[in-house]
């Protein structure tokens, strides 16, 4: 089965099949970052622009990584706000990294939306490397991805999310992706940033907010951790140690959750505020393969939008013969 | 001499609707009268209004004409062009220019623009306070001297409790009516839309309903407190009209306006399109649905525009930065029509009040088709089908969500002080 991808801006508009595919591509990419030699010439010739309007460091690396791995070269842009307070518009930008040709554009801005609405004016592929509070598609994948290795299937699972759900594009990727499966979802935290409107966010999606961490880790087969961004504990003024006896994610409250249960966070890691090192570094945490999945799930993705649009030939990593999983695959 | 004939009077203020001719003469109106029994002079101009609905003129009590200072938005010449396209013969606009008509010279400003350029009357609102600041009370005599009609900080509330209580009172002493954009900035600040499950699900900053109705309790309260004649602009949510519901059972001053974006569109029709942007922002469905009960029960006493321009440089950019506003004179009447007239919400007789009287009421004048009164008619139909295509609106922006909407039923005709300003 194969599915054509023109953009990747939210996980949102995409079917449980179209989701399964992009996670089953992910696999043989999965698979190269365990060879010595790690480099394809699937993408040679073809330019990805990375246009980083917001402050990142993981995601633009391992895109950076994703791309030249698949053999393609980038093109950089640290834009932040400066080129705002310069006069120019968001457009303008994109036109002009759009005029230098590339054939893909990863973008993250801080505004919502703002992917969405570049693509709307490019005809080359967007893929949205996170937009505001909106959604972070690669994440969502990535996570997915994790989860289906470690448990064997992302069916029908009850996920909690720890944190910051309002601002989180994290969440709500995972929440779209997830929801598809027959996953339940529990939202924990303060009550500010768990606001009711978040049950209603993915109809037929069961999602309830509860604000003690007790109850949200009670049965829980993946628990998402979320940063909480100190610039948040600003606004509102929130107290950091208020926060660590509620909602910290310590080895006792863990506990609460399913036996197997397995723990996820995006990173950075507030080590000692919303999660403890034991739990962190512990073996149910699977921190770092999340990050090694998002290289892979990134070459799947930019393989897909930019080789997939142009050629239809098999890719050389699908010859890679992929290590049978021991799990049952979705 | 122009004589109209043929059409059906729709006249809130004398509850006439019939086929009735009307002979205007110079600026006013001149003679009344069943079909075909007006002897009009040979050689007088005949509108044939055959099948068409004649009303007293339109008055939008809400827009933004830009000038001065944002003249590559809007102008008074290219704004009160729009304006009669959609069939309003006076607009009141807002003070939020640069500079701020907070004082007579601007005021007189607008009114020579409007004399010189202007297809239909321009009826300027002045700043309650200096800048729009809310520290000091603006030069309000002065301007009422001028010519405003009604006092504002549009764009934003009179900024204290403080300051809009010794409005009222100042204004109450001037007979003006005090027109508030309510909204608790702090509630607020940061927003982009409403606050509900689209905001959340699109990670768009929302601001709750209470932002604005915290703010109409607090201006209704001092309405009560100094007698002034507060009207609420662009009211939005449900939990803000029972306010004025309530403020109006009391017999307080108190009038409302809604606009027909709100009695139309609902939060979940935005996307990241900023011509889906305002303030106040589209609402919840139940808030609308509120709105459309209040236009029919008679607690809204107007349908106003809140017509604001935005080049295409500033509103083209994404969600987050762009500006509050959209385009409301070239589509109000159509939305009205179907929103309210056409899905049975409300008679046409009802519809033309919240066009005409009731927007004269707010401002303390009177709208009749009667001898002796202003030759100010809006003529439309209620049934012609036409498509609105924004890139030939009479305005200078294009920032409507209207663009490519099918109607039924619009402006055939404006005519302000007997002059036929547009006609189809």
């Amino acid at each position: 089965m194969t599915h054509r991808f023109r953009d990747l801006l939210a996980l949102e508009p995409l079917s449980a099949d179209e989701l399964t595919f992009l996670l089953d591509q992910s696999k043989p990419f999965q698979e190269i970052q365990r060879h010595s030699l790690k480099k394809l010439a699937t993408l040679r010739g073809k330019t990805v622009a990375l246009a980083f309007f917001e402050t990142s460091t993981r995601t633009r690396i391992s895109f950076g990584t994703a791309a030249s791995r698949l053999g393609a070269d980038t093109m950089n842009l640290q834009a932040e706000a400066s080129s705002l307070k310069k006069g120019e518009t968001l457009l303008d930008t994109v036109f002009n990294l759009n005029a230098m040709k590339p054939d893909c554009l990863v973008m993250r801005h801080a505004a919502s939306g703002a992917p969405d609405y570049a693509s709307r004016h490019l005809d080359i592929p967007v893929v949205n490397a996170g937009d505001g509070t909106h959604e972070h598609p690669s994440q969502g994948l990535l996570d997915a991805l994790t989860i289906r290795d470690r448990l064997g299937t992302i069916k029908d699972l009850n996920v909690t999310i720890l944190g910051d759900i309002l601002h989180s594009r994290v969440a709500r990727s995972n929440i779209h992706l997830l929801g598809k499966f027959g996953c339940r979802f529990t939202l924990c935290g303060p009550a500010m940033w768990v606001p009711r409107e978040l049950e209603k966010i993915a109809p037929g999606t069961p999602i309830r907010c509860v604000y003690r961490i007790e109850e949200a880790l009670s049965g829980a087969d993946v628990i998402i951790m979320l940063r909480v961004q100190t610039e948040r504990l600003n606004d509102p003024p929130l107290s950091a140690n208020d926060y660590i006896m509620l909602y910290q994610l310590n080895a006792e409250r863990l506990r609460l959750a399913n036996p197997e249960a397995i723990v996820l966070h995006p990173g950075p890691i507030n080590r000692g505020i919303e999660i403890t090192p034991e739990v962190a570094d512990g073996p149910r945490s699977c921190v770092l393969e999340q990050v090694t999945n998002g290289v892979a799930v990134r070459m799947a993705i930019l393989y897909l939008l930019v080789h997939g649009s142009t050629e239809t030939d098999t890719h050389p990593a699908l010859e890679v013969k992929p290590k049978e999983s021991t799990h049952a695959s979705d | 001499m122009l004589l109209i004939k043929n059409g059906l009077v729709v006249d809130p203020a004398t509850k006439r609707e019939a086929a009735l001719d009307i002979l205007l003469d110079g600026e006013k109106i001149k003679e009344v009268a069943p079909m075909g029994k007006i002897a009009a002079p040979a050689d007088v101009e005949v509108f044939d209004a055959t099948g068409l609905i004649v009303a007293p003129g339109f008055i939008d009590l809400h827009a933004h004409l830009r000038e001065p200072g944002h003249e590559s938005s809007e102008t008074i010449e290219t704004g009160t062009k729009a304006a009669a396209r959609g069939g309003f013969t006076a607009v009141c606009c807002m003070p939020n220019t640069k500079p701020v008509n907070d004082n007579a010279s601007v005021t007189r400003f607008i009114l020579d623009r409007a004399k010189a350029a202007a297809s239909v009357r321009v009826w300027p609102i002045g700043a309650a306070s200096v800048e729009s600041k809310g520290e000091a009370i603006g030069e309000i005599a002065g301007m009422k001297d001028a010519g405003i009609v009604a006092v504002s900080d549009d764009g934003k509330p009179i900024a204290t409790a403080k300051l809009a209580r010794q409005v009222m009172d100042y204004c109450r002493s001037l007979d003006l009516p005090v027109i508030e954009h309510s909204e608790d900035v702090s509630l607020a600040a940061g927003a982009v839309m409403h606050e509900g499950v689209t905001s959340t699900r699109l990670g768009l900053r929302g601001m709750p309903a209470a932002a604005e109705s915290v703010c109409v309790a607090r201006d209704v309260q001092l309405a009560e407190l100094t007698g002034a004649r507060l009207h609420v602009a662009h009211l939005s949510a449900e939990a803000s009209l029972e306010q004025v519901r309530w403020a109006k059972s009391r017999g307080l001053r108190v009038t409302c306006e809604v606009t027909p974006h709100h009695f139309t569109l609902i939060d979940e029709d935005v996307q990241y399109d900023s011509r889906f942007k305002m303030n106040p922002p589209l609402a919840a469905r139940e808030d609308r649905e509120a709105l459309l009960a209040g236009l029919a029960d008679g607690t809204v006493d107007a349908i106003a525009t809140d017509h604001a321009p935005h080049e295409p440089a500033l509103k083209d950019v994404e969600f987050d930065r762009a500006p509050f506003g959209i385009l409301g004179f070239e589509t109000a009447l159509a939305l009205a029509l179907e929103q309210l007239v056409h899905s049975g919400r409300i008679s046409l007789m009802r519809m033309v009040e919240l066009f005409t009287t009731g927007p004269a009421r707010v401002l303390g004048m009177e709208r009749k088709i009667a001898a002796g009164h202003p030759g100010d008619l809006t003529i439309f139909t209620a049934d012609q089908p036409w498509t609105y295509s924004v890139k030939k609106s009479a305005s200078k922006s294009r920032n409507s969500p209207f663009d490519g909407r099918a109607f039924k039923g619009g402006a055939m005709a404006t005519i302000v002080a007997g002059r036929i300003v547009y006609r189809v």
